[in-house]
């Protein structure tokens, strides 16, 4: 358990040096940042100064290997457009994404587990195949596309929602959060919904397809035969065997929804890394393009081991170790 | 009137929630000049010299200012008070003018306003002298870029305090509450200010980026005010009772740069069959005034920009210091375009491709496609190659391109500016040409140009930079298309003031009546 843990970490490290040298050279390709940044009244003198100031008059190995041993050291760099610590700036962001995130993934196991389940035990009534009709739709419809339309219609067209933001906050563990106030909850419906609404369907899909699989299982009947009731023959016997696939999505999804919620926070202009990575990108700000990949593997990274080590308390079969 | 603004804001009348395209990155005034920084600094800071709407410039923290010899000017400063109560005097603008050198890590310094000045003289607590190297008219219009901070403050005050508060102190109508990066900044209302009062206590200043989200929350009421509505939605937004449109013409010239850095070929620019050519046509004028010709600009205006802007044939808007006054957009003519082209030695054409960014100017990418169109009427084969300015940006900044579209701020206003960067020969040691990228390079103008700016009298001086502007645009040294509208759309029952610099001003939003 403890070499499977070093072994995952070691792979961990190695995957995040990678992806910082590519970060850094593919950034190297596509311009230089002063070029972007600098004041268009500068002149050649105030070029040089600004390109001295930011290392860009050094070699891009030796500006890698500065980069190298401020990590080591925790330091990921300074963002060149906002002139703080990118790792400052990305973790300041982070609680409105992870806000967001957690919110759109709860949605989507709390609508679309039920919804799944029914659909799998009554797949031949109407509400069964509506409900598998309209994730079609969840599935196809473009996020930014379902995001303006729940503004058209929720906020400009009824105004029982704000159109965008976060609305009021309230502290709690000294960072600010959204779900603690009334404003803030009213801002984080729509944009979660719309976050989440992919989800859902996948979801949804994968219950109702578990459900399918295992309800005609010799277990299944053997537990119907025993006289168990309906509700607990559903309940634990069916949805514990189809949690897995489930619990594998979700937390996949948890990683891909906060690290691409970008389309849905640039909607709502809701203020998390998402916005703050396409606007780094867009001026070449490379500490926080950086600084944010590495978080983001890291997170994966995480996730990963939570959703094996979830399988193990699931699944006794599974067994985490090289043996299998 | 209380109907009305109730009608607007029916959450809180005493908060104007604004929403503005581009985030705030700092609220350190002299960290980076970039106008969606400095649009948020003057509300909390002010300048000696102010700009009115049309750009022009009006007393600020300076009440009046002259020159009393060659090389000093003189500024009678006024008599106010800054956020924590400390009183505004000469030693508050003597430190600001040392501070603004000696930001760490800028990318971009004000430097470039204040360094013209070698010497600071405080004379009394409200009369400072600045002193030039040289006669230098233009230090008042260099000075109404530099926010004044308080001496207070203390030696390298941080960046990062700045965003937190700590030293966010000015003189300007609001004071500052908080800064959240990416989502918004709180003012409130600076009850002691010298000036007009605001008519809104609490600002909420919230960064929206994205067009459909901002016009978005106009509509349903969440903010009182967006800036750069998208051209799109103009329309639609023009028979919107609900909200009012409000437009001027701004000091952003959207311009083809010819490259002329190369005697031989250019790499873009190629005989009717794609053969390499032995001299670079867009040396020879002739060239550059059909290129320019067969351009229609009045169509590009109407079709491409939905009217969201003007077509020029120099650098400034009418009605602006040292406006060229009889020097229209050069005429639409294919016949005469056609005619040139051959005179110079083309007569079956050439094959151009032109660049553009995609991401940087309005419509950038579909107005050099329409030029493209116009341009094969005289028998170019044109093609258009647009990319991210990112990856734009760096290739031309090294030459790499031959025709390219871009855009130049005039920030002060005047046509010196434009003059000494876009046109000027290109040199590192004078710090002259510094975006000349297509190395235009003419002896006589960088003449005139130097003569001009050593002329105190301003009429005097208006007459020699448009003396200089004939020859620049006598000559093509670049093609001028269009000068953008700035626009701002509200809710209706309230009056705002567009302003031809781009910066929207929460202080300049009042109820109708």
């Amino acid at each position: 358990m403890a070499l499977w843990l070093i072994r995952r970490l070691v792979q961990a490290g190695f995957v995040m040096l990678a992806m910082s040298l590519i970060v850094f050279i593919g950034l190297h390709m596509i311009g230089n940042p002063i070029d972007i940044l600098i004041s268009p009244e500068a002149d050649q003198a105030e070029r040089a100064r600004a390109i001295a100031a930011l290392g860009f008059d050094k070699p891009l190995w030796q500006q890698y290997a500065y980069f190298l041993q401020g990590a080591l050291h925790g330091d990921l760099g300074r963002s060149f457009v906002f002139n703080e610590p990118a790792l400052r700036l990305i973790l300041q962001r982070m609680p409105a994404t992870l806000e967001l995130a957690v919110t759109a993934v709860l949605m989507s196991v709390l609508v679309g587990l039920p919804l799944g389940l029914f659909a799998g035990l009554y797949p031949h009534s109407f509400a069964g195949r509506t409900v598998m009709a309209g994730s079609i739709l969840g599935f196809s419809l473009p996020g930014f596309w379902v995001g303006l339309m729940l503004i058209m219609v929720f906020a400009v067209g009824l105004g029982w929602l704000p159109s965008s933001g976060r609305g009021t906050t309230a502290e709690l563990f000294g960072v600010q959060w959204s779900f603690l106030t009334k404003d803030g909850l009213r801002h984080l419906i729509m944009p979660a919904l719309n976050l989440s609404l992919f989800n859902i369907s996948l979801v949804l899909r994968l219950a109702r397809a578990g459900v399918r699989e295992t309800m005609p299982l010799d277990y299944i009947r053997f537990a119907r035969a025993k006289g168990l009731s309906p509700q607990r023959v559903v309940f634990v016997h069916v949805l514990r065997n189809i949690l897995i696939p489930v619990v594998t999505v979700v937390g996949l999804e948890l990683g891909s929804t906060i690290a691409f919620s970008v389309v849905t926070e640039s909607v709502f202009a809701w203020p998390g890394m998402g916005k703050l990575i396409i606007d780094s990108i867009n001026v070449l700000d490379r500490p926080v393009i950086v600084a944010y990949l590495m978080i983001i593997v890291a997170l994966f990274v995480t996730i990963n081991l939570v959703v094996d080590l979830l399988y193990t308390a699931l699944d006794p079969r599974v067994r985490l170790g090289g043996r299998a | 009137m209380l109907a009305a603004t109730a009608f607007a804001w029916p959450a809180a009348a005493q908060t104007l929630s604004v929403g503005v395209s581009a985030p705030v990155t700092s609220v350190d005034p002299h960290y980076h000049t970039l106008t969606p920084n400095e649009q948020l600094d003057s509300h909390i800071y002010e300048r000696l010299v102010e700009t009115d709407p049309k750009a022009r410039p009006v007393p600020g923290l300076a009440e009046s200012w002259k020159l009393i010899d060659d090389h000093t000017w003189e500024f009678k400063l006024r008599d106010t008070k800054f956020h924590d109560g400390s009183p505004f005097t000469a030693e508050d603008v003597a430190y600001t003018i040392a501070r603004v050198p000696t930001v760490v890590n800028s990318p971009g310094s004000f430097s470039v306003y204040t360094k013209s000045i070698v010497a600071a003289e405080i004379v009394d607590a409200h009369t400072i002298r600045l002193r030039t190297a040289g006669v230098y008219p233009l230090l008042p219009i260099d000075l109404s870029q530099v926010f004044i901070i308080s001496h207070k403050l203390g030696p390298n005050p941080a960046t990062e305090e700045f965003n937190t508060g700590k030293n966010a102190i000015g003189t300007g109508p609001y004071r500052f509450v908080s800064y959240q990066s990416g989502d918004r900044v709180e003012l409130e209302r600076n009850e002691a200010y010298w000036g007009r009062k605001p008519a809104w206590q609490h600002i909420n200043w919230r960064m929206i980026p994205n067009d459909g989200a901002r016009t978005a929350a106009l509509l349903s009421g969440d903010v009182g005010l967006i800036d750069q509505v998208p051209t799109a939605d103009l329309a639609r937004l023009r028979t919107d009772a609900k909200v009012k449109l409000w437009e001027t013409v701004s000091l952003r010239l959207i311009f083809l740069t010819l490259d002329q850095s190369r005697d031989g070929p250019t790499p873009y620019v190629t005989g009717p069959h794609g053969e390499v050519l032995a001299k670079n046509p867009l040396k020879d004028r002739r060239v550059r005034e059909a290129l320019s010709i067969a351009i229609n600009r009045p169509a590009i205006v109407d079709r491409v920009m939905e009217n969201a802007a003007i077509a020029s044939g120099q650098f400034l808007p009418p009605g602006s210091y040292s406006y060229v006054p009889d020097l229209n957009p050069p005429k639409y003519d294919p016949v005469r375009a056609k005619a040139l082209l051959t005179e110079a030695g083309y007569p079956d054409g050439l094959t151009i491709t032109l660049h553009s960014s995609n991401d940087r100017y309005l419509n950038d990418a579909k107005i050099v496609q329409t030029v493209g169109q116009m341009w094969s009427r005289i028998g170019i084969k044109a093609s258009v190659e647009a990319t991210p300015w990112t990856t734009f940006v760096g290739h031309a900044n090294k030459q790499d391109y031959s025709i390219y579209e871009l855009g130049w701020g005039i920030s002060t206003g005047e046509a010196s500016n434009p003059l000494r960067s876009l046109v000027s020969t290109f040199d590192a040691a004078k710090g002259r040409g510094a975006v000349n990228r297509g190395r235009y390079s003419n002896p006589k103008l960088d003449g005139m140009i130097d003569q001009a700016l050593t002329i105190a009298d301003d009429s005097q001086r208006e007459q020699a930079l448009i003396a200089a502007q004939r020859v620049v645009f006598d000559d093509v040294a670049l093609i001028p298309l269009h000068i953008q509208k700035n626009n701002w759309a509200s809710r209706s029952g309230v009056i705002y003031v567009p302003r031809a610099d781009e910066e929207t001003h929460a202080f300049d939003l009042r109820p109708a009546n």
